[in-house]
């Protein structure tokens, strides 16, 4: 993309998607937002990314392959609900723990890390379409 | 341990022998052999154990249930059929894995070769010893498999492949007829276990399905027993080491079609149908099997057509329902499996030790080879039924069985009495004519065979004649239980070995006599033969690969016509049938919705979000080029997302905004790829009807919203998720707890959905158009071109 004013502003306006992406991710249980939106948000952030700077630019960006991300993220998912297996209930049922850090209670649970996964998984399938089609268009 | 216990580790005992095979070898080479071999002995060790309640003819049954809920299970039962069959195949085994171990001495493979000898063995002995239809099929089809692994072992030949392939797709195909008779059986009756079934002869017999359950048991069997005209197969699966055909193809795995026409026999024998399929096959197969014997001249086809013959003559006396005839099939398949076996080790032994193993190239071997020889003719004579060997005794019950003088007797006597010397001849042809005459130049000096390979045939030979000498023993141990047990009632088995004054011992006689002449003349029928063959000219070997040619051009044909690999036609075609199911449907069955209902003070601003989509929808019609469209598609998108936003669905419209945002970066970046004309030059001709299908699923999709909505909405759901997705889930978003928590296994699977279509997407645009090669569809005329 040829726009100086775009390739100048899109490193900001990515980090700064991402970062919001993380939050909607993370709010979602009690307020919109949630794992499928978050993924969406920080794919569009990567996207615009690698439409300003080249595709190669967010590749090392984010460091791992795409699909090793969304690997993870299944991975984690199905963690997620394997550990209720060693809690000995049914598959998929929500455990919660309690942990407080510096005075502050946290609750953590494996639903989260499930909605992490899921947010992993959309990140990464959906991103690398995206960058392998910008990739070649730009041939 | 217990017994049942005891002998489901016994059936388990060759798998597990298979498993340690190959390692075995690379310790101790051939000599693995000697080792592997205890496999097959502590198996007859074990089932030794019930011989003296078998010999007084009862009936052993055990198992475990495996699936109770479908009343299937792992069980078995052993009686005289059974046993003896087990007898024969862990016996023989033994023999033929020692046999191996001298006949594939320094072979690379040869652990592997162990390995599939073993899970042959152990498949066989489970389809001898099944009692539930299930566990019956499971082994017959695993004998399929296991002797495709073996017939293919010389892989790197075409032959063998196409041996393997054919063996395969007859006996494996056979399985299915049998399968689905099993099926029949079981719903008439209402069991699935053979020894139930004894009991239920009456009711099969005379239910109205009799003849199709008889017909598809009938295809199973005479398709593992390489009947007439199923018998092609087994003269080309003499592609495999010897060993497999000894062992395979003429001892056991061939006779698992007569197992269980003698294990049915109780159930669907004795009627009409019964007995004239049965001996018109098997006795057509015995003529013909016969006769193409005699037109080869290499050792192992010769004996591989007389084994068909042979076949053909059990199947024969098995349905015949002559007195005598069971017992005359059971001592003859005990007969058959000892001196077929030690024939065709007898060849192995020639084609290994001189490098040749055609008949007519080979002479005077006696004096080099004096012990092979021995063994040779004695099987010969068992072969001939000639005194004092047991085939002796089995022909002459074949004989007394066949000594009516009923129009029927008559004429199966003469094709039994042809066949049979037919058979005489080939045997001495194999047995006598290599090792007497004028010495042969061979590819190899011919010298005495070592020790693993002659102690097999020898074993055997020896066997069929002490069988013979104590006749009477073995009546009490193995041809009265067995008989009893084919017959589903008692029988009595006396034949002895000394020869009777009597018409049967006068049809032996002449039999013997019409084999020597047939033998003097051997030459001269050999020609008749193959000129009768040329005259015809087609043989079902050559239909079966008609009918995989014809098979594979249809399919091509078929797939050439459905998928004509343009996207287009594929879409034209997926939206057209959406339109029908849309539209089709709702007018047929008078479901169409009431009008809609607006209310009348609608507010501005929603009426110009409204405005806004439909603005987005004629822009995308109007566009000049695809760009524009595709920008436009997302005006109408984000018009919809607003509509949610405004009616309360935040995490919809969210999702929507990301959506539409994503679609049309990525439909953009895919038009920049497919390097389109900018603009849509569709014919007028084109763009109406596809205007008329975009219309259609338009309406129908916009009809079927409206009846949805009409519907009362059920609120249990709502109320459901609303009341515990605090108190249970801890969280407030309801929404994103049903995707997390209510439903988390749900979204596990869409993830997993979204991942494998990302992989396929990847490696879509990652194919470059230039690498596209023509994929292959096996199309046998672009094959016969190349």
């Amino acid at each position: 993309m040829k726009s100086v004013i775009f390739r100048a502003v899109a490193p900001f306006l990515t980090s700064l998607m991402v970062l919001f992406s993380i939050f909607v991710l993370l709010r979602g249980h009690n307020e919109p937002g949630g794992g499928f939106i978050g993924g969406l948000i920080a794919v569009s952030a990567l996207a615009i990314y690698g439409i300003a700077c080249g595709v190669e630019t967010v590749r090392r960006a984010i460091y791992f392959h795409p699909m090793a991300i969304a690997g993870a993220g299944l991975f984690a998912a199905t963690v997620a609900g394997l550990i209720s297996i060693a809690a000995r209930v049914p598959f998929m049922t929500g455990l919660w723990i309690y942990p407080s850090v510096l005075g502050l209670e946290v609750p953590l649970s494996t639903v989260m890390l499930f909605d992490c996964g899921v947010y992993l998984v959309v990140v990464g399938a959906i991103s690398s379409i995206a960058l392998s089609l910008e990739e070649r268009g730009g041939e | 341990m217990d017994v049942a216990a005891l002998t489901f580790l016994a059936l388990a005992l060759p798998f597990v022998g298979a498993l340690v095979a190959p390692l075995l070898t690379r310790l101790l080479g051939h000599n693995a052999a000697w080792v592997l071999a205890l496999f097959p002995a502590a198996i007859v060790l074990h089932f030794a154990r019930f011989w003296p309640d078998v010999a007084k003819s009862e009936v052993v049954t055990g198992g475990y249930a495996w699936i109770p809920s479908f009343n299937v299970s792992f069980s078995w039962l052993i009686d005289g059929l059974s046993l003896t069959f087990v007898l024969l195949i862990a016996g023989i085994g033994m023999l033929i894995v020692l046999y191996s171990g001298g006949y594939l001495k320094g072979h690379p493979q040869q652990g592997r070769f162990f390995s599939f000898i073993l899970m042959f063995m152990g498949s066989m002995l489970g389809l001898v010893v099944s009692d539930s239809f299930l566990m019956l099929f499971v082994f017959w089809e695993l004998t399929s498999i296991t002797s495709f692994l073996l017939i293919g072992f010389d892989h790197s030949r075409e032959a063998a492949r196409r041996a393997a392939l054919q063996a395969l797709v007859v006996t494996g195909g056979g399985g299915l007829f049998l399968l689905a008779g099993l099926l029949i059986i079981w719903n008439v009756s209402g069991v699935t276990q053979l020894s139930l079934l004894m009991a239920f002869g009456t009711e099969m017999r005379e239910s109205p399905f009799y003849l199709a359950a008889l017909i598809l048991v009938l295809g199973g069997a005479f398709t593992k027993s390489a009947q007439f005209p199923f018998h092609f197969w087994l003269p080309n699966a003499m592609e495999a080491p010897t060993p497999v055909s000894a062992y395979l193809h003429s001892a056991t795995m061939v006779k698992a079609g007569v197992y269980l026409l003698m294990r049915l026999n109780p159930v669907l024998g004795g009627t009409p149908e019964w007995q004239i399929l049965l001996p018109l096959f098997g006795g057509a197969t015995l003529v013909i099997g016969a006769a193409l014997a005699c037109r080869q001249t290499d050792l192992k086809l010769m004996l591989a057509y007389t084994t068909m013959a042979s076949l053909g003559l059990l199947v024969m006396l098995t349905g015949l329902g002559f007195p005598h005839a069971i017992e005359a099939a059971a001592l003859y398949l005990v007969a058959h499996s000892l001196f077929k076996g030690a024939l065709f080790m007898v060849a192995g032994i020639i084609d290994h030790e001189t490098g040749a193993r055609d008949v007519t190239r080979l002479g005077g071997l006696g004096s080099a080879m004096p012990l092979t020889f021995v063994i040779a003719l004695a099987a010969a004579f068992s072969m001939g039924g000639l005194f004092p060997f047991f085939g002796f005794i089995a022909k002459e019950e074949i004989y007394y069985a066949l000594s009516g003088f009923d129009r029927r007797s008559v004429v199966f006597a003469a094709i039994a009495i042809l066949g049979n010397a037919l058979m005489f001849a080939v045997a001495f042809a194999v047995a006598l004519k290599p090792f007497i005459g004028a010495k042969a130049e061979t590819p190899k000096a011919a010298h005495e065979a070592p020790v693993l390979l002659w102690l097999g045939p020898a074993l055997l030979a020896a066997k069929g004649l002490s069988a013979a000498l104590l006749s009477g023993l073995t009546h009490e141990l193995v041809s009265t239980p067995m008989a009893s047990a084919i017959s589903g009632e008692p029988r009595a088995v006396t034949m002895s070995v000394v020869p009777h004054v009597g018409v049967p011992l006068a049809m032996s006689t002449a039999t013997a006599l019409i084999g020597i002449v047939f033998y003097l003349k051997l030459d001269r029928l050999r020609g008749f033969i193959a000129a009768i063959l040329a005259d015809i000219g087609w043989g079902p070997d050559r239909g079966f690969d008609q009918l995989i040619r014809g098979l594979v051009r249809f399919s091509v044909g078929l797939t050439r016509r459905l998928q004509s690999g343009r996207l287009d036609v594929y879409m034209t075609a997926t939206f057209i049938l959406v339109a029908c199911v849309l539209l089709v449907v709702p007018l047929t069955y008078g479901e169409l919705p009431r009008a809609p209902f607006f209310a009348p003070d609608v507010p501005l601003h929603e009426l110009a979000i409204m405005a806004i989509a439909v603005i987005g929808l004629v822009a995308v019609v109007l566009a000049p080029d695809r760009l524009t469209a595709i920008v436009s598609l997302g005006i109408q998108g984000f018009a919809v997302a607003v509509i949610f936003l405004l009616y309360g669905a935040p995490d919809l419209a969210f999702t929507q905004f990301m959506i539409e945002t994503l679609s049309v970066v990525v439909l953009a970046l895919v038009m920049t790829r497919l390097r389109l004309s900018p603009s849509d030059h569709r014919p007028l001709a084109q763009k109406v009807p596809d205007f008329a299908i975009a219309l259609a699923c338009g309406l129908g999709f916009g009809l079927m919203l409206l009846k949805t909505t009409g519907v009362p909405f059920d609120s249990t759901l709502t109320e459901f998720f609303n009341l515990y997705s605090k108190s249970i889930a801890h969280g407030a978003n309801v929404v994103n707890v049903i995707i997390v928590d209510f439903r988390g296994t749900d979204t596990l699977g869409e993830i997993a959905v979204v991942m494998v279509t990302g992989l396929a997407i990847l490696s879509l645009v990652r194919l470059r158009a230039g690498s596209l090669r023509r994929i292959a569809d096996n199309d046998p005329d672009a094959e016969e071109r190349a």
